[in-house]
């Protein structure tokens, strides 16, 4: 059974290439240089999904396109915006007022880095309620936890570049963090700020990193990502490998092959997301202030720190968990546990399998509570550190972290229902 | 070459032309004119105790209000305090205000079209005359709201304790002298005597108020003086950000092309997915 | 018979598949295009650009016959030379010397396209830039002072080209048109405006 591209030709490319059209001419001489033909089709076209994807399987490729949209919009701002302590400010407004569209390079900018951590966190998710980080995908998550930490950092220091009131606080509490490492922590702390307070060293090196270090590493990260994804090809709501039922033809009998099916199915993804995303850009940038923060339109001030100190949504669960721990050192150091942990699940888990659809109630249970933590310590961390917030703060950081603690033993001696013969997929 | 006149409005955001309301009327008249917003309970006399609860309730595109409350800030706040990051030139095309209109009515003398908006006042001085340099407004509604301004413009007190004999329920201790009383008038507050009132004081929050008293009337009635704060507030609203309004303008477009793009997007998924099974 | 995932299924509508292909593409490739726009906008001159580009206003009174002033417009030298009656005089006589002594390649607005390449043959006013490869020419108003017979203009000291009093390029000069002629007009009779005229500002 071959199968057809959509306009019922076969997928392989064609035999014997005679050459006869200039374009036929073109092709032939720019694939005999290079493998676009067989990155197509390997890639593409003869690469194959499996066929039931839901709607948790639209980030990935949503993630990618939030990248480039990062990656565009943040060029062009780099065009008008001028690093300085005397400078950033007043260059930023420049850009809103003054800049042809720039409010629109800017507002698609700063909703991008939110948009960002928001498709990540639920892409991140989908590999949790599947098992997307067993085996053989261990090196798949790790890469994307890297690219993850990368984008922590990206959207840290981006943050600090307009150099609003926030941002100069937000940076001077998570630098200071650094000073809890003991013995180096202090010393590094200053040769990470270069001066003696957050200032405009700091800011400098922050848009050096910002602008070019930082994305070049996400940009190689997320193509070992993607290298890693196709070797193994990719998990699916079931949590069966489709790879070990092959057809005649060799291709996975559950799969279909990405190009057209995913790609069509993607963009559609894409499509809602773009209304989502444009209906904030346009009519509510600042989210009520959890995107673009009031006191960051306010110039950094060193003699006023502002009443409430807290880091953009996306990092308030982790700085909820710092916070919970009345020492600074223990406190730093929970907090670089809540986020490496996820290195260690492909190992913590011991289930035989890997879809929470298959999984005992006590998996399922340990999963929701981790999801209710999360989302609670975010919350938390937005307000301030004090009475009832911190005892809630505490209580839900150990659910957290009991989700990680307790899965080498859950998984391992929960009953798991019988996983099917082939993916279970309802016609759409 | 392209003139200014062909350039399209949006990408600088200036909103598409309005009707123009009676603008020669509102930048010559003296005096102001209630802007008919809805009459609510929001007089400084008499009530007041609720006053952290009084929303500013401006609406930027009302472009008469932005006009007035043009006209007050040069003529009330343009002596200390700057709007940086705005350009008479801008204000009179987002304004719709002719040039030189703008040039005779609001325009200092020495200052040309394209200069930013800054006051004359030196910094240096006005720190020493109020202990603080008056903050530039160019961003004050985006950095603290159009409540927090409306607030603070309306809950000035006379106190004799401080320094400038007044003072502020929403910023306490404020630097700023309450300027607006010709205006507003002169009003004491009257504080509720709190239950343990030792304790609170130590505790260090700031007394609740139980009513403003007109001590003074001004050269505004109570609803005019409402009205004229609210154009202000309206207008700083407009200086946070210029483009607001043609940013929810193109936002129209932008919307409506992705939702007819994305139900095409759809309808190949659907077709291309009846292959699958 | 396998139960494969994908069936080629000989009823798909391929022209209705084509045709919802095509409609889909078109779109995207419309949005991409209102999509760069503001990209591309964003690279044309900002507002502050076109404030720094104003017209600039120049005090006639002060310049004396026979002399140059040098205002700035556009972070460009602008020529303004108050021409004496020899020195228009001076201004024909050669137009066999001349590259394009009617004007008709080079840029000037509709008012400067005469034999004084001027609103009024008094002043005289030009864009100060070479149109070889933008050196700033120098005075030479004075009959003879470059060779015997020469009128009186402008002389690039870069490669060698020469202008007369009305800023017309002479023949072996790498230049290849007259000097340019800036938008202007007279509010009033002491006051020049640079970079405005009926058409409005520029």
């Amino acid at each position: 059974m071959t199968v057809k591209t959509a306009s019922g030709a076969p997928a392989q490319p064609p035999a014997a290439d005679t050459g006869e059209s200039a374009g036929k001419g073109l092709w032939a001489w720019l694939n005999k240089r290079l493998p676009i033909d067989e990155f197509i089709t390997s890639q593409l076209t003869a690469y194959y999904a499996p066929k039931n994807f839901n709607i948790w399987y639209f980030f990935g490729s949503l993630a990618l396109v939030v990248l480039v949209l990062q990656l565009v919009t943040g060029i062009f701002l780099t065009m008008f915006y001028k690093p300085g302590e005397l400078t950033s400010f007043d260059s930023v407004e420049y850009i809103m007022r003054e800049v042809n569209y720039g409010w629109l390079l800017r507002y698609l900018h700063s909703t991008g880095a939110s948009a960002f951590f928001v498709v990540v966190y639920l892409h991140m998710f989908r590999a949790l309620l599947y098992g997307s980080y067993k085996a053989p995908r261990e090196l798949l998550w790790l890469f994307g936890m890297l690219v993850y930490l990368a984008l922590m950092a990206e959207a840290f220091m981006g943050y600090v570049l307009p150099w609003g009131n926030m941002s100069l606080w937000g940076a001077q509490v998570i630098v200071n963090l650094f000073g809890a490492i003991p013995g180096i922590g202090p010393g590094l702390v200053l040769w990470i700020r270069g001066d003696y307070a957050i200032a405009d060293a700091t800011l400098n090196r922050f848009f050096a990193l910002h602008v070019a270090a930082v994305p070049l590493a996400l940009l190689l990260l997320v193509v070992l990502h993607l290298v890693a994804l196709h070797q193994s090809g990719s998990n699916n709501p079931d949590g069966i490998e489709i790879k070990a039922k092959l057809g005649p033809d060799g291709k996975p009998l559950d799969g279909i092959p990405f190009h057209p099916y995913y790609s069509v199915k993607d963009l559609v993804g894409v499509g809602v997301f773009f209304v989502l995303f444009a209906i904030i850009v346009f009519f509510v940038p600042t989210l009520g202030g959890l995107f673009l923060e009031p006191e960051n339109f306010e110039l950094a001030n060193p003699l006023s720190t502002p009443e409430h100190i807290h880091p953009v949504w996306y990092f308030t669960p982790y700085y909820a968990i710092l916070r919970a721990v009345p020492n600074k050192g223990l406190g730093a150091l929970l907090m670089l546990l809540s986020v490496s942990a996820f290195f260690f699940l492909p190992w913590l888990d011991r289930s035989p399998v890997k879809s929470m659809r298959y999984r005992g109630w006590m998996s399922r249970t340990a999963l929701a509570l981790f999801t209710v933590s999360v989302l609670v310590l975010g919350y938390l961390g937005l307000q301030p550190a004090e009475g009832l917030y911190v005892v809630l703060a505490r209580i839900f950081a150990v659910f957290y972290f009991l989700y990680f603690i307790g899965m080498p033993f859950y998984t391992y001696f929960e009953k798991v229902k019988p996983l099917p013969d082939r993916v279970t997929y309802r016609a759409h | 070459m392209r003139t200014d006149a062909d350039r399209g409005a949006r990408k600088r955001g200036v909103p598409h032309r309005g009707a123009r309301v009676l603008l020669a009327a509102a930048l010559l008249s003296a005096a102001t004119v209630p802007s008919g917003w809805a009459a609510e309970e929001t007089a400084g006399g008499g009530a007041g105790a609720d006053w952290q609860s009084w929303h500013a309730n401006t609406e930027v595109t009302d472009l008469a209000s932005v006009q007035r409350g043009a006209r007050n800030f040069v003529s009330v706040c343009l002596g200390c305090h700057s709007l940086k990051y705005q350009r008479w030139s801008r204000l009179g095309q987002d304004l719709n205000i002719p040039e030189p209109l703008l040039q005779k009515s609001l325009l200092p003398p020495g200052d040309k079209t394209t200069d930013y908006i800054v006051t004359t006042m030196p910094a240096a001085d006005a720190e020493v005359w109020f202990g603080k340099t008056p903050p530039d407004l160019s961003l004050m509604v985006r950095a603290r709201g159009r409540d927090y301004v409306y607030q603070y413009l309306k809950t000035f007190y006379v106190d004799p304790t401080r320094p400038t004999g007044a003072n502020n329920l929403r910023l306490p201790a404020t630097a700023m002298p309450d300027v607006l009383s010709d205006l507003e008038g002169l009003k004491r507050a009257v504080f509720r005597p709190a239950a343990g009132e030792g304790a609170a004081a130590a505790a260090g929050q700031s007394p609740m108020l139980d009513h403003f008293e007109q001590i003074v009337p001004g050269q505004m009635s109570a609803a005019e003086y409402d009205a004229f704060v609210r154009d202000t507030v309206n207008f700083l609203d407009y200086v946070s950000e210029p483009t607001q309004t043609a940013r929810r303008a193109l936002g129209v477009w932008v919307v409506l092309f992705l939702l007819v793009f994305t139900w095409l997007a759809w309808l190949v998924k659907r077709d291309y997915w009846k292959d699958v099974h | 018979m396998a139960d494969h995932a994908v069936v080629a299924d000989d009823e798909v509508d391929l022209s209705r598949r084509k045709f919802l292909t095509r409609a889909t593409i078109a779109s995207g490739a419309l949005g991409a295009v209102f999509a760069a726009v503001p990209f591309i906008e964003s690279w044309s001159p900002s507002e502050r650009a076109r404030a720094q580009g104003a017209p600039v206003e120049f005090d006639l009174s002060k310049l004396e016959p026979g002399q140059m002033a040098t205002p700035v417009w556009r972070k460009q030298p602008i020529y303004v030379v108050r021409r004496t009656p020899d020195m228009v005089a001076r201004i024909s006589g050669h137009d066999d010397q001349l590259k394009d002594p009617q004007s008709k390649d080079s840029d000037q607005p509709p008012y400067a396209k005469n034999d004084v390449r001027s609103r009024s043959p008094e002043f005289l006013v030009l864009i100060g830039v070479c149109t070889h490869l933008g050196c700033l020419p120098k005075q030479r108003f004075d009959k003879g002072e470059l060779y015997p017979s020469w009128p009186g203009g402008f002389f690039c000291p870069c490669h060698g080209s020469r202008f007369d009093l009305a800023g017309r390029v002479f023949d072996g000069s790498p230049a290849p048109i007259n000097l340019n002629v800036p938008p202007y007009s007279y509010p009033n009779a002491r006051t020049l405006v640079i970079g405005a005229d009926e058409k409005g500002t520029v």
